[in-house]
């Protein structure tokens, strides 16, 4: 199959940056996007080497993108493709996504997740440690090592262990982030504080929890939660708006007792 | 040099001695642990928990890693479960009975007092992940539920659906981000580590690539803590993630540090088939299932023909004409054999030309039984995210054909050599996790990962590194301004300088490539003296290759994951002939490692007790030299040896 791709160039989180156009052959239906993305860099590359492709102008060097597990758990994926996030196939993370799920000769645009909360870095590189921030401020069980009474002490209602499930599946990639026009992070931090609500053992501090990470979010920048559920649509691993509403009931509860 | 491979193994009685070690280590007051600062390098299970559980005791910690995040680490994909003793469902299930599963899973080449005390701590693992609010599968009782894994017949594996990795990731990460909140950890993302400082002899500090800026930094610390994975990327195919490597591993062993058993990798049965040339990593199906899925091949060739032109399709082929292998060669464990049995059974059936798919390299993974038995729901719930992730990768619905599995690398239980203490020959330089050799012997058991790095993590190395530190509390900070700083940070910018100034031809990948078709091709699944000596030669005509043809875009002072990839691929070129040359010396079959001239009649491993029942442990002696071999010989005090039965 062949494509162009227009992709998102930027040296820097300060360079204005631009669309790259570049055309690329041969590749396999088989192939996963990222894969494409090696032989786009191995052509990209081999332009630096060669003198008569440099002479042309050809020196935009390898697009830095993000990649690690390659197989959907990571969540270090970022690219947006096509205006989606994660591209068209849903539930998956970028990595997972197919060179069949496009048409041969289809003009492909690759752009980073574009959100204030998550500055570029670099091309299709984010930084996403603002997340990181709101975890640490509350995303845990406040236990230490040790001293803990056995695993089957306390039984937990097999679908609240399930529900906890499902929120703990975030792979905290920003997808959700990146497709809110708010630029809102209530999925992402609901989520945890989701997961950890519904067991007993995080119940003990669920208020506080929630409290302490809606706070973090706030004084980091992202936007409000108005309800589109376009954060849930884009989510590769379909996280429910339901633990937003969740969340939402523990800050209230936390805020009235206060 | 034998005084220095002192495993510190404690005496006394097998049950005793972890206890018995514990009470004669010294420990170090609150008040003196906040004057000593310990750097980790890595964030997996092992490294997150153990600077979770060191910033809890008081200790100034530095973590080290990578990603864009700790949680990204590479441990977040494992996903069948974690094993771990309790006996809850009182099917006999003892401490001994995993460490017995364990020692013979790794074919009598792991020492028996450090994996007694793996399974020990197991239990306390399972505790700690559920206090922390790990969502493990539950009974609608409200209790754990346990599933079965490859070499043993209790079922003792603990899941969290087939994410369990990623639970037991966020549990550890989580701990982490409280410790940083509390600001008893620093954690340094998007960093690396490429050297390792010593003063007088003993690790003083590490020096870092900042990978946003380039900016090359220097920490010191009382002691530094390896926990960085294996080193399977060497092999370019691979089922870890693209940024998973040796280099901490290796950067520490040139600076003195044994290597442990490098040879000894482990293959996965289970993994997605290779499409291709534009492949970039294999992606693994869990072993668990195999709880549910059965193995097998036609048993005609002309089924195979049709099989690979497309004209039948597997579910299709009658019963009768289906060789279900790892049942008729094992019948006592069946399809829940141990990884390297499965793999050599499958390669084997490929090698007869019986393999399913064009390329003659994939068997069957089928659940047609299974879904009749318990119903497409019940597998869904089970196994529902490894089968959407089949379908996405392959597009074939796993719930309708059988999977096409074929095994590909995933696990190194080669490492820095340790002891008892965790500690390697370096004196304060501690490696846990799957970055050293300690605990597997020569081949690891499924679910066996996890146990490990969250024991070492959470439960070993913060009561055994205390002993080193008691001796440090006089010890001021170490000041980076000390010239052995200096003299690494040099050699480091000097070593990326010159990968610049190489501009040669071919891309880093090119070279990653050619190696790693070299060690599949030799120092793979099957090994033997012809294929290795070549091995050696070839990689070492690559390594040549590579400082005189690679071309190295950019500039250090920038984000430039080519360089990352470059500094990488310069250690993989080494690293790679050890592996080969440690493969070389072992003239035996033992778990994962099989010297095709070592093997029974029937194609089983053949060990040879009398002359390798040791770790080959390899010192580094300089560039270009031949790496010397020490051996430290393995006592079976509690264990009969037995070659290993897995057929009644």
């Amino acid at each position: 199959m062949d494509f162009t791709l227009k992709v998102w160039r930027q040296k820097n989180a300060k360079d204005k940056g631009y669309f790259g156009t570049y055309q690329i052959k041969d590749i396999s239906p088989d192939s996963s996007f990222l894969e494409m993305m090696d032989i786009l860099n191995d052509q990209l590359v081999r332009e630096n080497i060669d003198p008569v492709a440099v002479s042309k102008g050809c020196h935009d060097g390898p697009v830095a993108f993000d990649n690690d597990c390659r197989e959907g758990i990571c969540g270090i994926c970022s690219l947006y493709i096509n205006g989606r996030a994660h591209g068209p196939d849903d539930d998956i993370t970028t990595c997972q996504l197919h060179m069949r799920k496009f048409k041969d000769g289809e003009t492909i645009t690759i752009e980073p997740w574009r959100s204030a909360g998550m500055p570029v870095i670099k091309d299709l590189v984010v930084s996403r440690n603002a997340l990181d921030q709101i975890l640490q401020a509350g995303g845990y069980v406040s236990v230490n090592t040790g001293g803990i009474p056995d695993a089957n002490a306390i039984p937990i209602r097999r679908e609240n262990a399930e529900e906890s499930m499902d929120a703990a599946s975030c792979v905290g990639c920003g997808a959700c982030i990146a497709t809110c026009k708010n630029g809102s992070a209530m999925l992402f931090v609901s989520a945890r504080v989701s997961s950890l609500a519904l067991l007993p053992q995080g119940r003990v501090e669920a208020a506080r929890r929630a409290k302490a990470m809606v706070s973090k979010m706030d004084e980091l920048g992202f936007g409000a939660c108005t309800n589109t559920q376009a954060c849930e649509m884009e989510c590769p691993k379909r996280i429910s708006i339901t633990h937003i509403a969740r969340m939402n009931r523990e800050f209230l509860l936390a805020k009235i007792k206060d | 040099m034998s005084e220095k491979l002192n495993s510190k193994i404690p005496e006394g009685p097998l049950s005793e001695k972890w206890t018995k070690h514990k009470s004669q280590i010294r420990v170090v007051s609150p008040a003196n642990k906040r004057k000593l600062e310990v750097i980790v390098v890595g964030t997996g299970l092992g490294g997150a928990s153990a600077a979770a559980a060191l910033g809890e005791l008081g200790y100034n910690v530095k973590v080290f890693c990578i990603s864009d995040s700790p949680r990204r680490a590479h441990s977040i994909a494992a996903q069948g479960g974690i094993n771990a003793a309790k006996n809850y469902p009182n099917d006999n299930d003892s401490v001994y009975r995993l460490f017995y599963d364990t020692i013979k899973g790794g074919d009598y080449r792991a020492r028996e007092g450090n994996v007694y005390r793996l399974a020990e701590v197991s239990n306390l693992i399972i505790d700690q992940c559920v206090a922390q609010g790990v969502p493990f599968a539950r009974e609608y009782g409200g209790l754990l539920d346990n599933r079965s894994f490859g070499g043993s017949q209790v079922s003792r594996t603990f899941y969290a659906r087939g994410q369990t990795g990623q639970q037991l990731l966020l549990g550890a990460y989580a701990a982490l981000n409280r410790q940083i909140h509390l600001g008893n950890v620093k954690s340094y993302n998007r960093s690396e580590m490429l050297d390792l400082v010593l003063i007088d002899g003993e690790a003083k500090g590490i020096i870092v690539r900042d990978l946003i800026t380039g900016e090359i930094q220097r920490h010191g610390a009382h002691a530094v803590v390896i926990a960085t994975g294996g080193y399977g990327n060497v092999f370019f195919l691979s089922t870890n993630a693209m940024n998973s490597n040796g280099s901490a591993v290796w950067q520490c062993y040139k600076k003195g540090a044994i290597f442990g058993n490098p040879s000894f990798t482990q293959i996965h049965p289970t993994c997605i088939p290779v499409h291709g040339e534009q492949q970039s990593k294999l992606t693994l199906m869990s072993e668990s299932l195999r709880n549910d899925g059965r193995i097998w091949v036609p048993k005609k060739k002309e089924d195979v023909e049709k099989l690979r032109t497309n004209k039948v399709l597997a579910s299709q082929i009658p019963e009768e004409d289906r060789d279900y292998y790892l049942e008729r060669r094992y019948p006592a464990f069946g399809n829940l054999v141990p990884r390297d049995v499965a793999s050599r059974a499958a390669k084997e059936r490929c090698d007869a030309g019986y393999g399913v798919n064009d390329t003659g390299l994939a068997v069957f993974l089928d659940f047609e039984s299974a879904i009749e038995r318990l119903g497409k729901h019940v597998i869904e719930e089970r196994y529902g995210n490894l089968f959407q992730m089949y379908e996405k990768i392959t597009d074939v619905n796993p719930y309708q054909e059988p999977m096409m599995i074929y095994p590909a690398i995933h696990y190194t239980m080669g490492g820095i050599w340790v002891d008892y203490n965790l500690e390697s020959t370096i004196p304060s330089l501690f490696a846990i996790g799957e970055a050293n050799f300690s605990d597997h012997g020569g081949n690891r058991l499924g679910a066996s990962a996890l146990m490990q790095g969250l024991a070492d993590g959470y439960f070993i190395l913060p009561y055994t590194i205390g002993d080193s530190l008691a001796g440090k509390i006089q010890v001021p900070k170490t000041d980076t301004n000390h010239p052995a700083f200096a003299e690494v940070e040099k050699t480091v910018k000097d070593k990326i300088a010159k990968l610049f100034a190489i501009k040669g031809k071919e891309p880093v990948d090119h070279f990653h490539k050619e190696l790693g078709h070299i060690m599949w091709d030799n120092v793979g699944m099957g090994r033997n003296e012809k294929g290795l000596k070549k091995a050696i030669v070839e990689i070492k005509a690559l390594r040549e290759e590579f400082w005189k043809n690679v071309y190295v875009p950019g500039s250090n002072d920038e984000f430039n994951q080519e360089l990352e990839k470059a500094l990488k691929v310069a250690d993989n070129l080494e690293l790679g002939e050890l592996m080969a040359i440690d493969a070389l010396d072992r003239f035996e079959s033992c778990g994962g490692h099989f010297r095709e001239e070592m093997q029974t009649e029937e194609g089983e491993t053949k060990r040879d007790d009398e002359n390798f029942m040791h770790v080959s442990c390899w010192e580094y002696v300089g560039d270009n030299k031949e790496p010397v071999m020490h051996k430290e010989h393995l006592h079976y005090e509690f264990v009969q040896l037995d070659t290993r039965n897995y057929k009644d």
